[in-house]
């Protein structure tokens, strides 16, 4: 349950305080109420259904390199 | 060698290796605590261990939420869906974690109680809005990471007036967990854990900052040096305590600068301080109570404090006979000394939260030990230790 996945911000709702973030081309609503800056292509690690920090891109790849490699599958963890 | 060959940057795992091995005094040992389930998960997926000196040892932390919620609490969210006829939604590791009485949560659903897994405490919101008739429950387990998100939950709940939202709180502390292992009596009176340093959660530390470490460290006089998931950044952090343990200096440093700052982040901190406060002491499994070590809701939200609306009591139950969780949880045991490991206790059939979540120690040892082919490591471990 300690995996956290980043993602990229496509669109956001600051009324609702969520964010639309995309994986791998699986869209998900999550929520941002834990960040106060975000702006739209931005990346963020993903946990649990919040984004938890803002993620460099490079890290963001890097992350998800490494969560493929560790043979667990990203989407699955999504959309569960 | 063998397991480099699955590192993305085999070269520089080498080079880490190979500078660990140098630097690393032979005329001592060097115990490493990775208090995290994440850093448990890495160091048995990448075999990290087997790149080590034999002197340098990783000890595995009670850093697994799965592994350290005591029976008595799982018995409680069984009986909030059996008793109370609630619905019990809960992530998805929970479900197959023992029970009294070789009873799970996912036995109970098989028995016809509504228990349902979910990604997020937001889809258990949801289910509430949508079956309004029903009492809908979220049992809440985790660090630092998760903790915020049900703050969140608490919150919105109260403002849109969800009065069939409520949460079971389990939410824990890392920095009074990590303080308590140090005053075990295995470390403190009969010296069968040494731990010489500490490997600081990654995400976790994102949220708390590295600031809280700070008071540890001095007091206990052990380094800890906050690390990232990757195996990399466990080797990289793994020689900065070294580094450090040579140097007898005893710091909080921070090899996940990419993430970690020494404030966190403060928002997040502000919504958990609004809607949450300290419980007095909580029980952790393997570390028995521990002070101010977990989070209870507040006054102000207390509508919406399952503990609360249920009126559920604590109790205590005993772990499974001869499960060596509790021992392991402290570092203390490995999960090959227990018994049952690997005949009557695996992934499929767990009988201690060890073996369950893959951050468990005895999960760990089981899905990739098997790849092992120098042993399990067991025996070096009683090697460097007599
Ligand atoms: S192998 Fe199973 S029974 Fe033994 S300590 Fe681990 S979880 Fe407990």
């Amino acid at each position: 349950m300690c995996l956290a996945l980043p993602a990229e911000v496509v669109s956001i709702d600051r009324a609702n305080e969520t964010a639309v973030v995309t994986l791998g081309g699986v869209k998900k609503e999550i929520s941002v109420a834990l960040l106060n800056e975000l702006e739209v292509g931005d990346f963020v690690l993903v946990h649990v259904g919040f984004a938890l920090h803002k993620l460099s891109p490079d890290e963001a790849a890097r992350t998800l390199r490494m969560i493929e490699e560790a043979g667990e599958d990203p989407l699955e963890e999504l959309s569960a | 060698m063998k397991f480099v060959d699955e590192f993305r940057n085999g070269d520089l795992a080498k080079r880490l290796a190979a500078s660990i091995t140098r630097e690393a005094d032979t005329g001592r040992a060097y115990h490493v605590m990775e208090f995290c389930g994440g850093h448990t998960h890495a160091i048995f997926r990448y075999g990290v261990q087997d790149l080590m000196p034999a002197n340098v040892q990783f000890v595995h932390g009670p850093g697994c939420p799965v592994c350290v919620l005591p029976i008595g609490r799982i018995d409680n969210a069984i009986e909030l869906a059996e008793r109370h006829g609630a619905t019990v939604c809960t992530y998805g590791d929970m479900m197959r974690v023992p029970a009294s009485e070789r009873r799970s949560l996912i036995k109970a659903k098989a028995a016809g109680a509504d228990i349902r897994m979910v990604y997020s405490i937001r889809d258990a919101m949801r289910i509430a809005r949508e079956e309004p008739q029903r009492e809908v429950v979220f049992f809440a387990i985790g660090f630092e990471t998760t903790t915020p998100p049900t703050a969140v939950a608490v919150r919105d709940a109260q403002a849109e007036g969800l009065r069939n939202f409520s949460v079971f709180c389990n939410h824990v502390l890392t920095p009074p967990a990590i303080q308590s292992i140090m005053q075990t009596p295995d470390v403190r009176e009969h010296g069968t854990v040494a731990i010489d340093g500490f490997l600081g959660p990654a995400h976790v530390s994102a949220v708390i900052g590295s600031r809280p470490y700070e008071p540890f460290a001095a007091e206990y006089k052990r380094p800890v040096v906050i690390a990232g998931f990757e195996p990399l950044d466990v080797m990289q952090a793994t020689l900065m305590v070294i580094r450090q343990l040579n140097e007898q200096r005893h710091e909080v440093e921070n090899e996940y600068v990419r993430v970690v700052t020494r404030e966190g982040n403060l928002k997040a901190q502000a919504l958990v301080a609004e809607v949450f406060e300290l419980r007095e002491s909580f029980e952790w499994r393997g570390l028995g109570e521990v002070p101010s070590s977990a989070l209870r809701i507040k006054d102000a939200y207390s509508e919406f404090d399952a503990e609360k609306r249920f009126a559920l009591g604590t109790r205590k139950v005993r772990d499974a006979k001869s499960c060596e969780c509790p021992s392991i949880l402290r570092g203390a045991k490995k999960p090959t000394d227990c018994k049952l490991f690997g005949t009557v206790c695996t992934p499929e059939s767990p009988i201690g939260s060890c073996m369950v979540s893959s951050e468990g120690a005895c999960a760990a040892y089981w899905t990739y030990g098997r790849f092992r082919q120098s042993g399990d490591g067991t025996q070096r471990h009683k090697e460097a230790a007599a």
